[in-house]
Order: C-alpha cells, then sequence, then structure tokens
C-alpha cells in the first residue's frame, strides 16, 4: 500500500483533514473518508456530472480531481448549498418544477446550476442547456430541469433589485 | 500492490528533478491522466502536480503575445478578454473540452501532451503556431506545437520532461482564427474531425497568410500547408473554398472507428475547414 | 370506491405538491445505493471476462487469498448448481438457472464481462490487486453478436442443449433460437390478396442500455447464523429477496431487504446481479460486504435491450384501411434467453384495428449481457418498424399520416390483436390531441421534416400490499413495499389524503423493508401508482370506516349515520347536537374506541388500463455533417387520470427522450472479438441539456373506471413512439426513408450522398 497522505483543506466552510492514498479521487474522500455523500459517481471518468463540486471557486467533476490535490484549497458541495433552515432558491425550484425524479443526478445538477447563475444570473435557455451539457440526467428529458434554473435566474434576479 | 507518490513542487526546476525518477507523470488539470489511471491504461508510480509552480495557472500577454502556463484551465482562457479578442479559435477550440466541469480543470497543455488525435484546442493552436516552452533536464527548448504529438498517445517529450507554457504570437490587424468539429450530439463528444483555421488579410482582403490543421483524420492533429495555400490571395469566393475543401480532404489518413468511417471524417473535414475558413474570414474582417 | 371519482372535486389528487422526499434529495442527504456504510465493512468487486465466449478451463485464486486484506473470494463453485426451473417473480417468469449463471459464471463466460469470480477485501484498492491475482485459463470460443447471425445454421452455439421452443415440431438439432412465438387472426393470404397497395420494410436497431446514472450498488452482511441483512438500490426489495434466497439457496425468511433510493432503473434494476454475490463474499468473510459498480461494468455486465430485425409488410384499400400485416421480430435475448420478443410481438400491431394479421418472434441468444427490462420492453422495437411502415403506407396513399391511423386505430370495443377486448381506452382522444396541437400544423423551415407515430403499452396491476397508520396527533404514514423511482411517494401520499381528507403534508409516505410490510411486486411495469396506489386507497378506506365507526361509539350513534368529509366525522342525525370529530379528534381519543388506528391491505390489482401515446418530431438536417437535431417535439398520451400532473409530464418527457437518444445516437458498438467499445458516457452517447428542445408533454384524461381515481399507468408508454417518429420527421427532412438505427452523423451523410 501507498502511505497515506495527510490532508488539510476547507469543505463548505469548515476545516477539516483527513488522510488519504495519492491515488484516491476527491470524490471518493468527500464520500469515503468525511461522509459527505452529497456528491454521486455515475460514471469516474467526468462523463456525468453527478460529482460535481466546487473547488476555489471553480466548478469542476470531483472524480477528475485527486484528494491530495485538494491541500489548502476550498472545496464547496451540495450538503453546503442550503444555508441554515433555509433552501437555495434553485433547490426550491428544482422541488417546485418537478426538476427530479430519481433524484441521483440532482446535487451535481444543483452545484453546476448555482455555478452558472453566480456568474452570469440571467442565463438564456441555451446557455443554461450548455452550461449543463456535462450533467447527465436520464429521468427528466431536462424540460423541468431548464425551467427550474431559469426560474431560480429570475427570482434571484427580482430579489437583488429588491435589495 | 501499486506503489504511489503524489508531489507537487514549487519551482519548475524541482518539478523536471521528481519527473526524472522514473515511471512519473506529470498532472495539470488530470481529465485525462486520472480517468486512464481509472481504467488501469496508465500506471504511473509518481504524480507530478504542476499546479502549485507559480505561473503554471494563468494568461499574461508579452510582446504582443500571450504566454498560457500549462495548467491553466479552459475557464480562464475564455475569461481572459484580450486572449479572447485576440484568438477566439484558440479559445473555443479549448473550451469546447469536456464539460463546463472539465473547463475547471483541462488546459491546453494537458490536451496537446495527452497526444490524441482528437484533441480540439491542438488544430486550433497549430493553425495559431503556437510555440510550446518544453523544460527538462538538459534545459528549456521551443517547440512548434505540431512536433509535440509523434502518435497516439506518444509524445516527443523525453520522460523528464515537461511542456511549461504554450506561447502564441502577436497578432497584426486584419487577423482572424477558428475552430469548428464535428461530433454526434452538441457536446460531451471527442471529435470525429476537428478543423483550425487561421487567417491574415491584406487591406484589401485577399488573404494573405493562411494556416489549416485538422483534427482527428490522422494518427497526429495535422498542418495542411497545401489547405492554406489553397485560399492564399483569395476573398475565399466559393472557387477557394472549393479548393481548400479538396485540400483538406487530400490530407486526411483517417481510420474507422466507433466515432466515424474514414470515408466520413475525409468528408467532413473539407465541410469544415471550409466553414471554420468563413468564420476565420469574418473575423479578420472586422479585426 | 367510485364514489370518490365521482366526487366533483378532488382537493389534493391532480394537484402538484412538493415531493415529501424532496428536500432530502436536492440537499444531497438522499441515501443511495452506494451511500450506505455499515462498521467493520469491507469491499467486494468482481472479475469479468475479458472475452465474449470462452470456456473456463481453471480459476486459480491461491494467491489472489493470500494478499494481506482479503478476507473472501468466491466462484461459481461457492453458489448451489441450480436445475433449470421457471418461477414466476417480478414481471415475467425468469430461469433460476440461468440467472444463477448470469451472476456467476459455471464452466463458461457467455460474453465480454461476465463474472467469473469476486474477491472482498479491506479496501477497494486491495480487491482491486487482489482481483488481478486471480488466474483465469480460458479456451476461447468462437463468438456471435448479431442476431442473425446467431440464428444462422452452424454460428456459435452458446448452449449445447438449447432446442428451439414453440416451433411445430421440436428441433433434431440445438440452435441459437431459444423460441419461435406466434400471434395470428383471419387470413393473411386473403387479405394481401384484398390489398390494393402493400408497403414493405426491414428496420434494425442496436442494443441499446437503460442508462440510470446510478451504478448498481449494494452493502450485505450475513451474520453466522445465516441471517442476511441487504441494502441495495433496487425495483424491489422483495425481487432481490427471493432471487437472493434462491440463488444462495437459502431460506427468504433469511434475508432483510432494505431499499436505497434508486438512481434510476428503466427495467434494469428489476434482477439482481451484486447482492447475491456480496451475501457469498459476506458468508466467506462474516463481515459486511459493500460492492459498487463501476460505470464500465453497467454497460458491460447489466442488461442492455434487444438489438433486432424487425420485417413489417401491410396491404391496404386505396381508401387506407389496413387488411393485412406481415411482421416478423428477431431480438437477442444476450447470454440467455428471455429477450422482451413476446411483449415486442404483443404490442407490434396494438394499436391497429386489423383483420388479417401474422406476427412471428425469434428470441435468439448472443455473447452479449443477458438483457433487461427496458421500459416497455419489446415495444418500441416492433413500433419502430410497424410506425415506420404505415407512414410510408400514408405516404404511397398521399394520406395523412394521423388520419390514416384514426382510421385504422383501435377504439372500445375492439379485439386486441393480443387478445383482449378493450374498455375505456383513449386512443383515438390521444389521436385527436395530437391533431388539434398547434405543432401538427406549424409550417417548417428548410431542411427540417416533421413526423409522427404511436405507441402502446399494457400496463399491469399485481400484488401490492399498503398500511396506513394514523399518528397520534392526527397524521398519517403510508407503508407500500415499492421503491420510488420517480416521486410515486408523492403520488400515494396524495391518494391517502384524498379519501382521509387530510392536506397532503400530513401525510408521511415510506417505501417499507421486505420485514416491515406486506409482499409486493417490484416497481416496473407502469404499475405503482395503479396497483399500489390502489392499495394504499383501500387501506385509507378501511381507515375511514374504522374512524366512522369510532365516532360511533364516542357519539352513540349507529355508523350509518356518519359521514367522513374534510377530515372529519360528521354527524347526519338531526336530533344529536355535536360537533364533527376531526381525525386529530379521534386520534386523541384512540385508546377509547379501540387502540391504534392502522389498517393494512394486501391486493392483486386487476384492471390496469392500457396506455397510448402520439407524438410529433420536428428534425433539422445538416446536409453537409449529417447531423439530426430534434427542434420541437410533442407527446400526447392518454394517462387516465393524472394524480401528480408535473410527475406524469415528467414521464412523459423522460420517456421521449430516451427515445429520441435510441433513435439517434445510441449503440452498443463491437469490435471484432466481441468486446464492447464504447462501455462509458462518453461514447455511448444518451441525450444531454443541449441536445434537446423543450418537451412538451401533453396529458389526455380519459380514465380507468377500475382506479379508485381514474389512473392508468404512464412511465413506458412514451418511450414507444419516438423511434418513429423521428424517423418519420428524418424521412420527411431528407426525402428518403432510413430504417436502420442509431440514425447518427456518418449513416445520416452517407444516405445524402447516395441520393
Amino acid at each position: 500500500m501507498s502511505k497515506r497522505t495527510h490532508i488539510s483543506t476547507t469543505v463548505n466552510g469548515d476545516p477539516v483533514e483527513f488522510l488519504s492514498d495519492p491515488g484516491v479521487t476527491l470524490l471518493d474522500a468527500l464520500r469515503d473518508e468525511l461522509q459527505l455523500t452529497g456528491a454521486k459517481e455515475g460514471c469516474g471518468s467526468g462523463d456525468c456530472g453527478a460529482c460535481s463540486v466546487m473547488l476555489d471557486g471553480r466548478l469542476v467533476c470531483s472524480c477528475l480531481v485527486l484528494a491530495v490535490e485538494a491541500e489548502d484549497r476550498r472545496i464547496e458541495t451540495i450538503e453546503g448549498m442550503a444555508q441554515g433552515g433555509e433552501l437555495h432558491p434553485l433547490q426550491q425550484k428544482f422541488l417546485e418544477h418537478a426538476a427530479l425524479q430519481c433524484g441521483f443526478c440532482t446535487p451535481g445538477l444543483l452545484v453546476a446550476s448555482k455555478a452558472l447563475l453566480d456568474q452570469n444570473p440571467d442565463p438564456t435557455e441555451t446557455e443554461v442547456r450548455y452550461w449543463l451539457a456535462g450533467n447527465l440526467c436520464r429521468c427528466t428529458g431536462y424540460d423541468k430541469i431548464i425551467r427550474a434554473v431559469m426560474d431560480a435566474a429570475a427570482e434571484l434576479r427580482q430579489a437583488r433589485r429588491v435589495a | 500492490m501499486l506503489q504511489l507518490d503524489y508531489v507537487a513542487p514549487t519551482t519548475a526546476d524541482e518539478a523536471v528533478r521528481a519527473l526524472g525518477g522514473g515511471q512519473a507523470k506529470v498532472l495539470a488539470g488530470g481529465t485525462d491522466l486520472l480517468v486512464q489511471m481509472r481504467s488501469g491504461r496508465v500506471r504511473p508510480q509518481r504524480i507530478v502536480d504542476l499546479k502549485r509552480i507559480p505561473g503554471l495557472i494563468g494568461v499574461r500577454e508579452e510582446a504582443g503575445g500571450f504566454v498560457i502556463g500549462a495548467a491553466t484551465p479552459g475557464a480562464v482562457l475564455g475569461e481572459h478578454k484580450a486572449l479572447v479578442k485576440a484568438w477566439p479559435g484558440v479559445v473555443e477550440a479549448a473550451n469546447l473540452i469536456g464539460s463546463t466541469q472539465v473547463q475547471g480543470r483541462a488546459s491546453i497543455a494537458g490536451n496537446l501532451c495527452n497526444a490524441s488525435p482528437a484533441a480540439d484546442s491542438v488544430p486550433a493552436i497549430i493553425a495559431a503556431r503556437a510555440v510550446a516552452v518544453v523544460i527538462g533536464a538538459k534545459g528549456r527548448r521551443e517547440v512548434p506545437v505540431e512536433a509535440i504529438a509523434v502518435a497516439p498517445g506518444k509524445t516527443s517529450l523525453a520522460p523528464d520532461e515537461f511542456v511549461l507554457e504554450i506561447r502564441l504570437p502577436a497578432r497584426p490587424a486584419r487577423a482572424g482564427d477558428a475552430y469548428l468539429r464535428s461530433i454526434p450530439r452538441t457536446e460531451m463528444d471527442i471529435a470525429v474531425v476537428g478543423a483550425g483555421v487561421n487567417l491574415i488579410l491584406n487591406p484589401d482582403g485577399g488573404v494573405a497568410e493562411a494556416h489549416v490543421a485538422l483534427g482527428a483524420v490522422a494518427p497526429t492533429a495535422l498542418l495542411v500547408p497545401e489547405a492554406g495555400a489553397a485560399i492564399i490571395g483569395s476573398k475565399l469566393d466559393e472557387a477557394a473554398l472549393e479548393r481548400l475543401d479538396a485540400a483538406a480532404r487530400a490530407a486526411c489518413r483517417p481510420i474507422s472507428d466507433k466515432r466515424g468511417t474514414a470515408d466520413y471524417r475525409i468528408k467532413i473535414a473539407g465541410v469544415l475547414a471550409r466553414r471554420a475558413a468563413k468564420i476565420a474570414y469574418q473575423r479578420a474582417s472586422e479585426a | 370506491m367510485t364514489d370518490v371519482m365521482d366526487k366533483p372535486a378532488l382537493k389534493v389528487v391532480g394537484t402538484r405538491p412538493i415531493r415529501p422526499d424532496g428536500v432530502d434529495k436536492v440537499t444531497g442527504r438522499a441515501a443511495y445505493g452506494a451511500d450506505f456504510a455499515m462498521p467493520g465493512m469491507i469491499w467486494g468487486k468482481i472479475k469479468r471476462s475479458p472475452h465474449a465466449h470462452a470456456r473456463i478451463v481453471s480459476i486459480d485464486t491461491k494467491k489472489a487469498r493470500a494478499l494481506p486484506g482479503v478476507k473472501a473470494v468466491v466462484t461459481a463453485a461457492d453458489f448451489p448448481d441450480l436445475a433449470s426451473q421457471e418461477f414466476e417473480a417480478g414481471e415475467s417468469a425468469s430461469n433460476l438457472r440461468d440467472m444463477s449463471l448470469n451472476v456467476m459464471a459455471r464452466g463458461k463466460a457467455l460474453y465480454k464481462g461476465h463474472a467469473v469470480a469476486a474477491v472482498a477485501a479491506a479496501s477497494p484498492q486491495i480487491a482491486q490487486a487482489a482481483l488481478e491475482l486471480i488466474e483465469v485459463t480460458y479456451e476461447v470460443l468462437p463468438h456471435v453478436i448479431d442476431v442473425e447471425a446467431a440464428m444462422a445454421p452452424g454460428a456459435p452455439l452458446l448452449h449445447d442443449h438449447l432446442y428451439t421452443e414453440g416451433l411445430d415440431e421440436h428441433p433434431a438439432a440445438p440452435s441459437n433460437i431459444a423460441k419461435r412465438n406466434r400471434l395470428e387472426r383471419g387470413d393473411l393470404a386473403a387479405g394481401f390478396a384484398a390489398a390494393e397497395v402493400i408497403v414493405e420494410g426491414r428496420y434494425v436497431t442496436q442494443a441499446v442500455h437503460q442508462g440510470y446514472i446510478e451504478p448498481h450498488a449494494c452493502v450485505c452482511a450475513m451474520s453466522q447464523d445465516g441471517q442476511a441483512q441487504v441494502w441495495s438500490s433496487s425495483q424491489g426489495q422483495f425481487m432481490v429477496r427471493t432471487y437472493s434466497a434462491k440463488i444462495l439457496g437459502i431460506d427468504a425468511a433469511n434475508i432483510r431487504v432494505t431499499p436505497a433510493e434508486i438512481g434510476g432503473g428503466f427495467g434494469g434494476k428489476t434482477v439482481v446481479y451484486l447482492e447475491p454475490v456480496a451475501l457469498a463474499l459476506s458468508r466467506q468473510s462474516g463481515l459486511p460486504v459493500k460492492m459498487v459498480m463501476t460505470r464500465e461494468e453497467v454497460f458491460e455486465a447489466t442488461g442492455p435491450t434487444s438489438g433486432a430485425v424487425v420485417e413489417v409488410k401491410l396491404g391496404a384499400k386505396k381508401d387506407g384501411r389496413i387488411v393485412a400485416a406481415e411482421v416478423e421480430l428477431k431480438y437477442q435475448a444476450g447470454a440467455f434467453p428471455g429477450s422482451p420478443v413476446g411483449a415486442g410481438s404483443m404490442t407490434a400491431l396494438a394499436v391497429y384495428d386489423i383483420e388479417n394479421f401474422r406476427i412471428t418472434g425469434w428470441d435468439v441468444v448472443t455473447n452479449t449481457p443477458k438483457v433487461a427490462a427496458y421500459r416497455a420492453p419489446g415495444a418500441p422495437i416492433s413500433a419502430f418498424g410497424v410506425e415506420s411502415a404505415v407512414d410510408d403506407l400514408a405516404l404511397k396513399l398521399g394520406m395523412d399520416p394521423i388520419a390514416i391511423r384514426e382510421l385504422n386505430g383501435v377504439r372500445n370495443g375492439v379485439k386486441a390483436s393480443y387478445g383482449p377486448t378493450f374498455r375505456d381506452i383513449g386512443f383515438q382522444e390521444t389521436l385527436a390531441a395530437a391533431k388539434a396541437h398547434p405543432h401538427w400544423s406549424a409550417p417548417l423551415g428548410p431542411n427540417q421534416g416533421r413526423g409522427v407515430a404511436a405507441g402502446f403499452w399494457f400496463n399491469i396491476g399485481g400484488e401490492s400490499t399498503a398500511a396506513v397508520h394514523i399518528n397520534e396527533d392526527g397524521g398519517a404514514v403510508v407503508a407500500t413495499g415499492n421503491p420510488d423511482i420517480g416521486g410515486s411517494r408523492a403520488s400515494m401520499a396524495m391518494m391517502a389524503a384524498e379519501v382521509l381528507g387530510l392536506p397532503v403534508e400530513k401525510v408521511r409516505p415510506i417505501v417499507a423493508d421486505t420485514a416491515s410490510i406486506g409482499f409486493s411486486m417490484l416497481t416496473g411495469g407502469s404499475r405503482t401508482t395503479f396497483a399500489t396506489g390502489m392499495a394504499v386507497t383501500q387501506a385509507a378506506e378501511k381507515i375511514v370506516a374504522d374512524l366512522k365507526r369510532r365516532a360511533g361509539l364516542l357519539w352513540d350513534v349507529p355508523v350509518d349515520q356518519i359521514a367522513w368529509e374534510g377530515g372529519a366525522a360528521h354527524c347526519l342525525d338531526p336530533r344529536k347536537d355535536v360537533k364533527p370529530l376531526t381525525l386529530a379528534a379521534l386520534a386523541a381519543q384512540s385508546g377509547k374506541t379501540g387502540g391504534p388506528i392502522s389498517a393494512e391491505v394486501a391486493i392483486n390489482a386487476q384492471g390496469a388500463g392500457p396506455g397510448f401515446g402520439v407524438h410529433i418530431c420536428d428534425v433539422e438536417i445538416d446536409r453537409e455533417t449529417g447531423h439530426v437535431s430534434v427542434v420541437r417535439y410533442t407527446a400526447v398520451q392518454d394517462v387516465g387520470k393524472a394524480i401528480h400532473p408535473a410527475y406524469v409530464e415528467g414521464q412523459i418527457q423522460g420517456g421521449a427522450v430516451q427515445g429520441i437518444g435510441w433513435a439517434l445516437n445510441e449503440e452498443y458498438v463491437f469490435d471484432r472479438e466481441g468486446r464492447m467499445e464504447n462501455p462509458g458516457f462518453l461514447d455511448y452517447r444518451v441525450p444531454v441539456a443541449s441536445d434537446l428542445p423543450m418537451i412538451d408533454a401533453v396529458m389526455v384524461e380519459v380514465p380507468n373506471p377500475r382506479h379508485p381515481f381514474g389512473a392508468k399507468g404512464v412511465g413506458e408508454v412514451p418511450i414507444v413512439p419516438p423511434l418513429a417518429a423521428v424517423a418519420n420527421a428524418v424521412r420527411g427532412a431528407l426525402g428518403v426513408r432510413m430504417s436502420e438505427l442509431p440514425m447518427s452523423p456518418p449513416k445520416v451523410r452517407a444516405v445524402l450522398d447516395s441520393l
């Protein structure tokens, strides 16, 4: 066995430490070492997006990041999306629009959608579809997901105007 | 059991030394390496992560051109306004690699060194006449990017060498580039054919300089000088486009595989060269 | 039962509340198959055949066993060698021996990816290393994948003792043809003789996978006393129990299966792959064993649906009346008999009323993974052929494609091609809604084409158990035995709330484990909202009857003088001056009226209404690259009564998109050695968000009188029409028919070049 490496990093704002084999992915470390199982493995090759997380503010597939790379980095996962007792507007809109069926791709889609709206508050339908092309959903045909993201974007814009 | 160790050097020299030990692999974005490790296709004993070397992530302007650090993810290129303005085709090509998620990690240098004939960014940077700065135990050297890949999955780099940065030349007036690929879906596919075109126009609108490169139609991405020559002096009229199409097709030496037949690839190489040339011409006319 | 339906205003059914399991699913808390862990757990992995067809000469596990950290190694020798035995479990009959051999090869590996051994070790890394230390000696045999090649004389034989069933005479020699089935009516020769127009076609489809995003996963723990716990993602916890018990030769009573959340199934999780292996590894090691497939394993070792060849010949009068139809269906079954060709045959002509027809189906084994159910199993394939041919017929006759379907389409009272007489069906209503939809008359742009196609699925009922428990504060728990694969907890809660007169938020639906609820068939066949919904409704009605009885006790009023409305008992006797007793009030006093308020109902639901869909598709073709884009899509379906309309729309949209993927880009590609070349989501191309337009789901509601609220199954119908709807649209855009799927860019460009 390879010797395990000690990693200190930040997950959803909290400092965490864990040990990892050098070959282990960030996804496996999140799931198996930190018990954050919201990110899912659908493919292990960056083709399905179910493991999407934010790494230093950038959307990545955590299956394509080594756990050891997380040293001193900032990781955000689905578990950090709802703040306290409040769902993020995207989470709320996914529920209202029935934008999930089995729900397995949902955490990845939400993380990816949030990354989009954080940098583009007023995306077109085409922009949403292309941004989310790396998040496979086999249940919904995407229709309700796209509507939920557009609706959440509109609500966030409204909230900003009011604020 | 496989021994694996991970190092994250903070200088290029340290990285060179770390690579010297044998079965080592360079980690930039990791979007190819991790997939290959998982499938067992590569089994390194050491991973050398370049991302903590200063300058390896980022774009800087130098002598009118651009220097792109080897581990710079595609998303960073897309956010660099001056780069997008000068080399829209290169940025487009880099941004076609994988998903938004993959864009958060995948780099042009990684795409180049993975040595896939279908790599999206490679025809674009070849057409751009980009140069790779390579560093190794014997020092630094500058290599035209088309000389990096020598066969599918194989590069001309020595085991202790790695690409430090990609240099894109300065842009004169009336220059434009474009990259197009053909895939069965709209996203998330490997190019069945890719075509990069880089044009510089005369003040009268005639093509003064043309570089055409094709991907996925030969064991490595190809620079096709005949295709460039076919449109020199023209204003990209129908006859010139026909010549371009024919020259592009003539250069193809594709295989048939799960992604497309050889016959299809040849035809589409011509189609994409024409379409990319039109976009590049339009951009050059407006530049 | 029907009095609920007759009530003018349903308060809950037909609304769109937020699903009760929703928050867990948007916050990442919902636990799927791979999200579970047990103390002391070890990791199992499977060694798989690298060959498409090979005799297993020997397996040497010594080195693997010797690797530090390895806790168990199993091969077929660790499972009972079962006799061939058909048994009913789940959706259809299965052969126990075949299922056991599919879980772990014995003597022969029949496809690339076939399990030959398994290990369990202290970490996934050690388990992986141990796999590589297992030495298997193979004698590679010739293989066959193409269905017609497998049927040909002299083809490599998968099973030495497979003799074709269903022929007029018992065959003299074994073959790869497991079965021929036939459905016929009238006089086919006379029908064709009377026909004035004849169209013929040969249609080819490739194997496609269900493509659920969650790979198969389980955690299994067997104690030293033989009692086992299974936590797994499947379409049926009872199915997992039954199959695991039989494959391991142990009593069902010794296995308790807890259903994890399931990340998609579409039929593909109606069989077991990992659980018996994990149980065997746990039995040997005495430790809990976790197993999770990789995506590559999902593609190479779990059930796709058949690749097939479909031949269709239709004869019609000049007025469009179809008078004769001959359909031949050849379906890959994969390594063991049991393709969905039977259902493909029964559905092939189910939307039409044709006097003379013959449908012949062939079930053919091939060196590919054993096929598993995939959403309306078999029907999309035969519909692709028939609906393409009907379109060609319309074109030849100069008829509107919807008009020809209206003319020949089935109505109430018609005897279905597969036997029963249709009642309360909504096919004509669905066609009418499609014709009236603005999409049908919208103008087309350049290089665009429009196609329409119809589809049918039986929908089933079957055995379901449901329990309703009233909480001490007057809320309710609804427990069923059906995994919630796409929102069924919401519809269960809604039906119970409707009957009880509670707001839906007061009803908590749960999916119970095999020890906590009575037997329930798996979630499949579009049965859950219908059959389990019926059990839930009946259990809630029992509760209402009990509540009325209890109110009667408290008021000293006969029960027939009490009505249940708005969640409260109302006294109908004008002489009694009593206020209504709410559920909460009755629950608070339950100790005085007989104790806990609880009801369980176990039924075998009959009378699922068949479903019909009509889809309209517009495509645009890039004539230089051959790329086909779906630019507009409308899916119309008779849903009986939508309990939760948003999730019904979701089923329709999702099914349509799976069909679009099947039509355009999805396929198993094999190399010369019979190995799948594209076992990943990069090259097995399911549709991505940017490939698609919005999918307009139009619900037609022709109620099913045999369901308390009129529901019909909705999940499967929507994948039946799209293959032909897309193909017919491509035909419109190209001017010629493409009859081989997928219609990928190289194939489309080749057709364009041939024009």
